[in-house]
Parts: C-alpha cells; sequence; structure tokens
C-alpha cells in the first residue's frame, strides 16, 4: 500500500515564479496494484515519481508505504522498499561492470553490502535461470560488460536488477521511451511478466497512450500537478487510446480556454 | 645496472600513487587533487615518527593513515557540503601546505641516521644476496626493489580483492553510475568517502617509502604527483588495451614503471630535469585530447 497525502513540489523556473510541479496531490495505491500514469509534458507525473523515489523533497504533505512514513528518508534509503527503472538505459546500470556485477549490487539492495564475494556461484545460476526466463540467450552475457547490450537488454537487466529482491514498489519512468519499437514491446513483454509473476504494486509512468491504454489496471492521467482523471476497473479494461487522445485535447484545449481568459482579466484591468 | 634497478625502485614505489589514481579517477571519476598534498603528508609523517624511533613499519602505515584521512576531508567537502571535486582537493591540498610544513619542522629533513623499512629488508635479504655472487651495493638496491616489488604486489592482490568483494562492487558501480547505485539503495556520500580513503592512504604509503628510499622528506615534494599518477594510468591502459579490474590494476603498475624508465631515458638523452613536470603534463594532455581528436575528425570537443 502507496499512500501520498496532499504531496507538494514546487520548482523556481528560470527567471519566472515558483511552479508547483506536483500541488497537494493525494493517491492511494492498495498493494498488488499496476497504475499506468499519463499527462502532458510538464504535468508533473516525472516528479510524482521523483517525489516517491526521494530524488526531490515534498515541501508538505506526507508518504507510507508498506507500514512505514518515508516522507524524510533520503533517497538510498527509500531504495530498501522501492525498485526503480529509468528511461536511460544508462542510468539504470554501470556500464563498466559486467552484467553479472550489476546483478551482483542488485542482490544487495536493502541488506549491508559485506566483505564477502560479490560474484559467486550460486549468485551465477540464479542470474542465469531468471535472465533465461525472461531473454532466452541473454544469460550467455553475464561476463560482459553490460554496456555492450543493447539498450532493450539493458532495460531487461534493469527490470530484473529492480525486482531480484522483491521491492514493496516498482517505478517506472518512461522506461521503453528511449528505445525502438520492438525493443519496446519486448521490453513491456518483460515488464508486464515480472510485474504479474512476483504480483508487484507498480506505478508506470508513460508517453504511449497505446500502453497506457492496454496496461494496468488503473489509469492516473496527471494535469497540472493534480489527478485529473483516476479510472479503474471494468471502466479502465473499456479505455482505448483514442478515449484517451479525446482527453488530451479537451485537457489543452482548456489550458488555452485559461490562457485566453487570464490575458482578457489582464488587459481589462491593466 | 644499479641505476636501471633504482629506477624500477623509483617507478614502483610510485605506482602506488598511480593505484590511488586509479581508484579516484578511474573507478571514481574523480580528478583528485589531494594525490599532491597527501603523497607528501604521507613522506613528513613517516619521517617524523622515523626520526623519533618509531619502528619503521609502524611509520610507514602511520604515513599511510595520515593519507587516508586527508582523502576523507576531500570527500566530506565534496559528497556532504556539496563543494565542487577540484575546488575540494585544491582546499584541503593548500590547506596541507601548512600542515606538511608544521609537522615537519623544517622544509627538509635528512633520514640519515634513522633506521628505515627498506634498511630492515636490506639486513635480511642483502647477506644472502652477496654470497649469490651480487656486490654490496647492488644487492642492499636489489634488496630494496624486492621489498618495494612486494608492497607493491600486495597492494594490488589486496585492490583486486576488495573490489571484487559486495561492497568493493557496489563501489565501483557507485563511482560509474551514481544513479544507479542509489536506486539500489547505495550511499554514494559514504563510497565517495572510502574511495578517496584508499586512494589517498596508497599515495601516502609510496611517499613514506620514496622518502625512505632516497633518504629524506621534502614539504615540496608532492607537487604534481597526480599528473604523474594520471600519466601512468594512462601509459597502462595504452600498454594493454581494454582489460578487466585485476589487469588494469597491474596495467596501471606497470605504466608507472615504463613511465619512470622512459623518464630515466629522457634525461639520460639530455632533458634538462625542471622540464621533467611539464613533460608529464604534456603526456597527460596528449593522452586526454588524443582519443578525441582520433574520434571527432580532427576536431577536439570539451564533451
Amino acid at each position: 500500500m502507496l499512500e501520498l497525502t496532499d504531496a507538494v513540489v514546487s520548482f523556481a523556473s528560470p527567471g519566472g515564479p515558483l511552479v508547483r510541479a506536483v500541488d497537494g496531490l493525494s493517491l492511494a495505491v492498495p498493494a498488488g496494484s499496476f497504475v499506468v500514469v499519463i499527462g502532458t509534458n510538464g504535468s508533473g507525473k516525472s516528479t510524482l515519481l521523483g517525489a516517491i523515489a526521494g530524488t526531490v523533497r515534498l515541501e508538505a504533505g506526507s508518504m507510507r508505504l508498506a507500514g512505514h512514513d518515508l516522507t524524510r528518508w533520503r533517497e538510498h534509503q527509500r531504495a530498501r522498499l522501492v525498485g526503480r527503472v529509468f528511461q536511460d538505459p544508462r542510468a539504470g546500470t554501470a556500464s563498466s561492470l559486467t552484467v553479472l556485477e550489476n546483478i551482483a549490487v542488485a542482490a544487495c539492495r536493502g541488506r549491508r553490502a559485506g566483505l564477502r564475494w560479490a560474484t559467486g556461484r550460486r549468485l551465477r545460476e540464479e542470474a542465469a535461470r531468471r535472465l533465461a526466463a525472461i531473454v532466452p540467450g541473454l544469460e550467455t552475457r553475464l561476463d560482459q560488460p553490460i554496456g555492450s547490450l543493447s539498450g532493450g537488454q539493458r532495460q531487461i537487466v534493469t527490470l530484473v536488477m529492480a525486482t531480484w529482491q522483491r521491492p514493496e514498489l516498482l517505478l517506472l519512468d518512461e522506461h521503453t521511451a528511449a528505445l525502438d519499437p520492438a525493443a519496446a514491446d519486448r521490453v513491456i513483454q518483460a515488464t508486464v511478466r515480472i510485474i504479474r509473476d512476483q504480483g508487484l504494486t507498480a506505478l508506470m509512468v508513460t508517453h504511449s497512450l497505446a500502453q497506457a491504454a492496454a496496461l494496468g489496471d488503473r489509469l492516473l492521467l496527471i494535469h497540472r500537478g493534480r489527478v485529473a482523471l483516476d479510472v479503474d476497473g471494468p471502466a479502465k479494461r473499456r479505455l482505448t487510446a483514442d478515449d484517451l487522445a479525446e482527453r488530451f485535447d479537451a485537457l489543452r484545449r482548456g489550458d488555452q480556454l485559461d490562457d485566453a481568459a487570464a490575458r482578457t482579466l489582464a488587459e481589462a484591468y491593466v | 645496472m644499479i641505476t636501471l634497478l633504482s629506477t624500477w625502485t623509483f617507478g614502483l614505489a610510485l605506482a602506488l600513487v598511480a593505484l590511488g589514481v586509479f581508484v579516484s579517477y578511474r573507478l571514481f571519476s574523480f580528478p583528485d587533487i589531494t594525490t599532491d598534498g597527501s603523497f607528501t603528508l604521507g613522506a613528513v609523517v613517516t619521517a617524523v615518527l622515523l626520526t623519533a624511533g618509531i619502528d619503521p613499519l609502524l611509520a610507514s602505515l602511520g604515513g599511510l593513515a595520515a593519507g587516508g584521512l586527508a582523502g576523507c576531508a576531500t570527500a566530506v567537502l565534496h559528497a556532504f557540503l556539496g563543494i565542487e571535486r577540484l575546488l575540494a582537493g585544491i582546499l584541503v591540498t593548500t590547506a596541507l601546505a601548512s600542515v606538511n610544513l608544521v609537522v615537519l619542522g623544517r622544509s627538509n629533513v635528512p633520514l640519515s641516521g634513522a633506521h628505515t623499512l627498506l634498511d630492515r629488508v636490506e639486513g635480511l635479504l642483502g647477506p644472502a644476496l652477496v654470497r649469490a655472487g651480487l656486490s654490496a651495493s647492488g644487492a642492499g638496491e636489489a634488496a630494496r626493489l624486492a621489498a618495494v616489488l612486494a608492497i607493491v604486489a600486495l597492494a594490488v592482490v589486496v585492490l583486486w580483492m576488495f573490489f571484487r568483494t559486495q561492497l568493493g562492487t557496489a563501489m565501483r558501480a557507485g563511482g560509474d553510475t551514481a544513479t544507479m547505485a542509489r536506486a539500489l539503495g547505495r550511499d554514494t556520500g559514504g563510497m565517495t568517502l572510502a574511495g578517496l580513503a584508499i586512494a589517498n592512504s596508497l599515495t601516502a604509503l609510496s611517499g613514506g617509502l620514496v622518502a625512505q628510499y632516497q633518504g629524506f622528506a621534502d614539504v615540496q615534494m608532492g607537487i604534481g604527483m597526480v599528473v604523474w599518477g594520471m600519466a601512468s594510468v594512462f601509459l597502462g591502459a595504452a600498454l594493454v588495451g581494454p582489460v578487466r579490474l585485476g589487469g588494469a590494476l597491474v596495467a596501471t603498475v606497470a605504466g608507472s614503471v615504463t613511465f619512470r624508465l622512459l623518464v630515466a631515458a629522457a634525461l639520460r638523452a639530455g632533458l634538462d630535469p625542471d622540464w621533467l613536470k611539464a613533460a608529464t603534463a604534456v603526456v597527460v594532455l596528449a593522452a586526454l585530447v588524443a582519443p578525441r581528436l582520433l574520434s571527432r575528425g580532427g576536431h577536439a570537443r570539451t564533451h
């Protein structure tokens, strides 16, 4: 269970006023839900994920996960409970280390990294088994630098790493946006499979309305730092990419009207 | 023969600086200016302890520990107080210039009367080497070379083992990609602290050994050491090409010895010793720029 209550995050825009990227947002995600998050550029959806991961600080509000109050936990402390996959495949893996060494670091998530050998035989066998189950053939590349893998393969290894120790929450931040369509498909298949097999609670931000319509059991549309649409159950299953595109257009028209109204008011009173 | 042995001994003693720079610069992408200050600090602390009659092994370890603390200071400035990497190193090195002078008492202290670590090894191995047919001075030089070689070999093995443990692997991961390490629950600030402590311990041990080898400690002796270390790391990497951790550590040692041999050859060929540091800087500049020149079709870029 993830509970975000009245969360506020502001940024000083360059040369402009303080922008509320997350504006008093509250959200409860029961354990085992797979939530897809969409929103226009600058809607605050990535900031929301950053606030949950601990990369940006909550200015107001609180956050609880699996019975812990995480509001004051730092990023690396939250990582005990939260697994993450980034948009950039390079951000989630250490290029100069081998695939197995990267996995060894993930295997220590939530524990003290001690002076025991990092890449023992048991870890190697377990890594080979888990990789082969998702992408047959990937297990033969355990001893190669992870930088030699393709972007899609790297994202799949990052997924395996983020879920090596079962996380209380998996955060996926547009993790297929940097990939070509075929690779993105493979990563999505691996994502769905891992979330289903482990029964994970997951929050996935995506740009793709097709992904948003097809995946997950709940959909959040974020707009101006707030939840503009929250659908689950049968209503979520009926949603199509076209429905979502219409919603987006409606929001954009609303913004333009707001801007037009603001201009009119400004002109009338100056 | 003896000058060749001496070049090897010197190159190996400085290989510890190169290993330190390998840790800070290669593993943590941290251009650590502290190297200059901690090399002198190691020499100064070791020299003062030796002249106070402390056991030479303990004196050398004392120098090493002092260097580790200097590394911690730079790491704290950067990782916990948010000071830029280069500036953090500059601040600590500047402060160390005073510390070194105060600890040593004056700018240069000879170790002629003191019993050094290398004297001890010479006492152990020397007689056997003389019986094996070496001249007295040759045996002494060979024993010193053996002592330094053993220390460097030990350092390489310990580093190799440490950076393959869970903790060491996590540190390498954090040095490579900090976002990844934090997302997997590692505190990258603490890792920078440990990394710079290790790097500067090695550098300070080198300073202590060099002081004992040349028979004096001088507050100027660390100037340019970080560039020397980088030159050795680059030269080593160029000698062996892309290799895994163990190979890279051995290559770094080879780079240091090779660079020292090249320097000795250049001096013999008539290079004015005053130009040595400038020449080292040019080598490092060439190593930094050459890959970009080659890959960008003649245009060097800053990033």
